[in-house]
């Protein structure tokens, strides 16, 4: 029976993640682009929330809950709303744990989660996207070739979160004619983290390119199983960071265009702006709907490929089109970098070609 | 719990209006779009004996009445009410079979959810009983006249007190069904007039003029664009003579307040989730047509193709089917909430806004699409196009339902932002 009411447990998740949003990410976000550095105290403090933790079995030293997709939307949404940047960098290490819960044999489950529910925030990461304008999940340039009960990877791959730091990283590259995950130690010959990239956006999160130079992994490496999932996964808390962000940049420039003064009336009572400001209202909540759907499809196991895929691109031309206009509704003053709307555009302009580079 | 599937009741009463839909109105859908002016008699004598007393489009009797279904959470006992969504669901199949034909189906129509809306208790059952019973009826609504349309406070119409009887006096113009309601069927017209002038929008209120009133003429019915099988009358009242407790509320209330305004006003929360589910239907007919030709020339959508591969008609299309699929989720949304006992005045109007402009583009680009087949008038894609555009223009212009939401988001009132 339809309903657009959360469950009470995901009210209080929400509610916890939304506050912890507003009053720790949302405040050091401007330093944080500024400076290309994220206080490990919020990342500690994110950590201690239990957000990657929650979702693994005690026996593997989480606390044993599970997480739908429209829990983690939920999640999603209101850490994107703090911060684009903390966002990716806090979930970083679900980029590993989300995959190895769902497809890894039981030896993997048992060597890598135990790492990931620790006192500490521990980084992990994903190598997906490739430094191609053809990148494509289901085309990947990097391959995956077997020999002798190991597989040899090789390849580039850019935009890697965390890639300097991270425990283990999820590398998905080309096996023969489909695509394949291996869970990674990033210290193993031949994963090789290259120069921290350098972005329009996402400033604060340090992500890297990494070259594979026939890196050897052991044949256990490879998760088992449809990656569609997890792909789908991936779109859905993208497209819901991409509603946080853009809800972000439309509150902001509401409340600025009630305030500001032109003509001798707050520019929120010219049409143009109000009506500017109601179409990114209707926008985001057409994106949150669409992306809760796919979510709810996915929690039902049922194949959510063609939502997920829709809601993503819709997450991406809506965060573009509400961004650009919050800047366009600070006039010059969306330029200029005390304001925060500018950045909301840089981080917005990402979701477009970002693939895989979230799990929640 | 969030949940996207509607109840088995409900699914079975879809797929059964959808065989109605498919099998009743497409096969005449051509037909009275080229012979305007015509009632498809026969068929509305169907609807009329399938649908009577339990109304279940356009504000029938039962609709959206808040108060029960909040007795009925309070109590408990009964599962939640699925009224409005199941009306939404309604309307979007009889809209995917032929929206002029769903709009001339003989029913309560806004004049019904406006009884329902202000009326009171007894006005409720003085005026909806005539639609459980005897020969087809329908009832309209008429605010817009020659000299306004959007801005609805500017109603010229007149109602002055003559002991126990008003005496109206104007001209309303493209009132939805309001031949039928006057001159083909036992019916009636809820007419905005105003009682003072000077009072402004407290001045107005909504009046019940029957069918047979004396000095109600019925003066034109318009040749349109699309839905031409719906009637769009010119209403001309001339001394027309109506009870004082035709006036939807209570009388003696009235008089000094601005309720009868904001009553009707109510009207539209519940009617716009109405047209946009309208609207909808529209669009799901062309998208569907879209998505079988595609299928039969080979062309296969990659939901998966990233945007530097996808092809322009990939890209289209899934366009069209997210906006589409977000303005049907808007318009559940906003008929949920109603089925709550929320106030849904800002959704209702973000689903208006978004399906009103959704599927007018949608149906414009799949005549686009499907070049020559599109525009010929062999087929229904044209008159859908053209169907589709009045969603974005009555019960609120697509401009008016923007200023609504902007009022909402920005805590202004309608003197702030007009
Ligand atoms: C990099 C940069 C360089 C600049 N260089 C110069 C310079 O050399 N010299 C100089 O004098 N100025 C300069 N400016 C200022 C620039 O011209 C102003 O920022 C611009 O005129 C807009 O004014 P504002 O920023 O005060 O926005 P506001 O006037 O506050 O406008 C805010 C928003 O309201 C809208 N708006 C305002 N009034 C109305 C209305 N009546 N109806 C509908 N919408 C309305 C605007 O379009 C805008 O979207 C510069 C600005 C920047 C960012
Ligand atoms: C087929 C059909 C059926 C109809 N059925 C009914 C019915 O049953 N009962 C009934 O009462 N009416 C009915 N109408 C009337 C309909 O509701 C009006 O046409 C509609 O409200 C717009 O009014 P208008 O045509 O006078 O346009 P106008 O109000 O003159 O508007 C013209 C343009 O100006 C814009 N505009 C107006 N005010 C503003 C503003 N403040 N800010 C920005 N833009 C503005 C509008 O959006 C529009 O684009 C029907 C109309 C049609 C075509």
């Amino acid at each position: 029976m339809i309903s657009f009411e959360p469950t009470e447990d995901q009210q209080l998740v929400r509610d916890t993640v939304a506050s912890f949003a507003s009053n720790q990410i949302r405040p050091i976000a401007r330093d944080a682009d500024e400076s290309g550095q994220i206080p490990d105290s919020v990342v500690q403090q994110a950590w201690e929330l239990g957000l990657i933790q929650s979702a693994i079995p005690e026996e593997h030293g989480g606390y044993g809950g599970d997480r739908s997709a429209v829990t983690s939307a939920l999640v999603c949404e209101e850490l994107g709303y703090g911060d684009l940047s903390i966002a990716m960098h806090v979930l970083a290490p679900r980029l590993v744990t989300y995959p190895v819960l769902e497809l890894g044999s039981d030896e993997l489950r048992k060597e890598v989660l135990p790492d990931y529910c620790g006192e500490k925030f521990v980084p992990g990461t994903a190598a997906v996207m490739e430094p191609s304008m053809g990148f494509d999940l289901n085309d990947l340039q990097a391959t995956a070739t077997r020999s002798n009960g190991s597989y040899k990877l090789s390849g580039a791959k850019c935009y890697v979160p965390l890639g300097s730091e991270a425990r283990h990283a999820v590398v998905y590259a080309r096996e023969g004619d489909g695509t394949a995950a291996f869970v990674v130690k990033t210290d193993s010959p031949g994963f090789e983290v290259a120069e921290r990239e350098k972005i329009m956006g996402l400033k604060g999160l340090a992500t890297y390119e990494v070259m594979l130079n026939d890196c050897t992994v052991p044949a256990s490496a490879r998760l088992d199983g449809d990656l569609k999932p997890i792909f789908n996964r991936s779109r859905i808390a993208l497209a819901s960071l991409a509603v946080g962000v853009a809800r972000a940049a439309f509150e902001y420039a509401r409340d600025y265009a009630k305030d500001r003064k032109a003509f001798g009336v707050p520019i929120a009572q010219k049409q143009a702006i109000a009506f500017m400001l109601a179409e990114m209202a209707i926008e985001i909540d057409s994106t949150r709907l669409l992306t809760w759907e796919a979510a709810w499809k996915l929690d039902r196991g049922e194949d959510a490929t063609r939502e997920a895929c829709l809601a993503k691109n819709y997450a991406a031309e809506m965060v573009l089109k509400v961004t650009d206009n919050a800047v366009q509704v600070l006039g010059g003053h969306g330029y200029i970098r005390d304001h925060m709307v500018e950045l909301w555009l840089r981080n917005g302009r990402g979701f477009a070609m970002f693939e895989g580079l979230a799990l929640a | 719990m969030i949940d996207f599937e509607l109840s088995e009741d409900m699914r079975g009463m879809r797929d059964m209006i959808n065989q109605v839909a498919d099998q009743t109105m497409r096969p005449i859908s051509r037909q009275f779009d080229e012979e305007e002016h015509t009632d498809p008699t026969e068929w509305q004598q169907m609807m009329w004996d399938v649908s009577k007393g339990a109304s279940i489009f356009g504000g029938g009797p039962e609709k959206s009445d808040k108060k029960s279904s909040k007795e009925k959470k309070s109590l408990g006992t009964s599962k939640p009410s699925e009224r409005n969504v199941g009306a939404t669901v309604t309307i979007e199949e009889l809209s995917w079979g032929d929206a002029g034909l769903y709009l001339s189906i003989p029913n309560a129509g806004l004049g019904g959810a406006a009884v329902m809306a202000a009326g009171t208790p007894d006005q409720k059952k003085r005026f909806m009983a005539r639609f459980g019973e005897g020969d087809p009826k329908w009832a309209a609504m008429a605010i817009t006249e020659p000299g306004f349309g959007s801005d609805s406070a500017a109603v010229a119409t007149t109602a002055v007190r003559d002991g126990d009887q008003w005496v109206l006096n104007g001209t309303k113009i493209f009132c939805t069904s309001g031949q039928r309601a006057l001159d083909k069927s036992e019916g009636f017209v809820v007419v905005w007039a105003t009682v003072d002038k000077a009072a402004g929008r407290a001045g107005i209120k909504a009046f019940v003029v029957e069918h047979d009133t004396p000095g109600v003429t019925v003066t034109k019915v318009e040749d349109k664009l699309g839905i031409r099988c719906s009637d769009t009358a010119a209403i001309v009242l001339e001394d027309a003579r109506i009870p004082l407790d035709n006036v939807l509320g209570d009388p003696e209330v009235l008089t000094a307040s601005k309720k009868g305004f904001k009553g009707a006003m109510a009207t539209f929360d519940a009617t716009r989730p109405a047209v946009a589910a309208s609207a909808i239907g529209i669009g799901r007919a062309a998208v569907d047509f879209v998505r079988d030709e595609l299928v039969k020339a080979g062309v296969e959508i990659r939901y998966e193709t990233p945007v530097m591969k996808q092809t322009a008609i990939e890209r289209d299309f899934m366009d069209m089917e997210a906006n589409l699929q977000a303005a049907r989720l808007l318009t559940w949304r906003a008929a949920w909430m109603m089925d709550r006992g929320m106030q849904n005045n800002l959704e209702a109007s973000m689903c208006k806004s978004k399906a009103g402009l959704a599927v007018t583009e949608v149906t414009q680009k799949a005549v686009e699409i499907l070049g020559p087949l599109g525009y010929s008038r062999k087929l229904l894609l044209e008159k859908w196009m053209r169907d589709a555009k009045i969603n974005d223009i009555f019960e609120g212009t697509q401009q008016i339902n923007l200023m609504i939401v902007a009022r909402r988001i920005l805590d202004y009132s309608s003197s702030e932002l007009n």
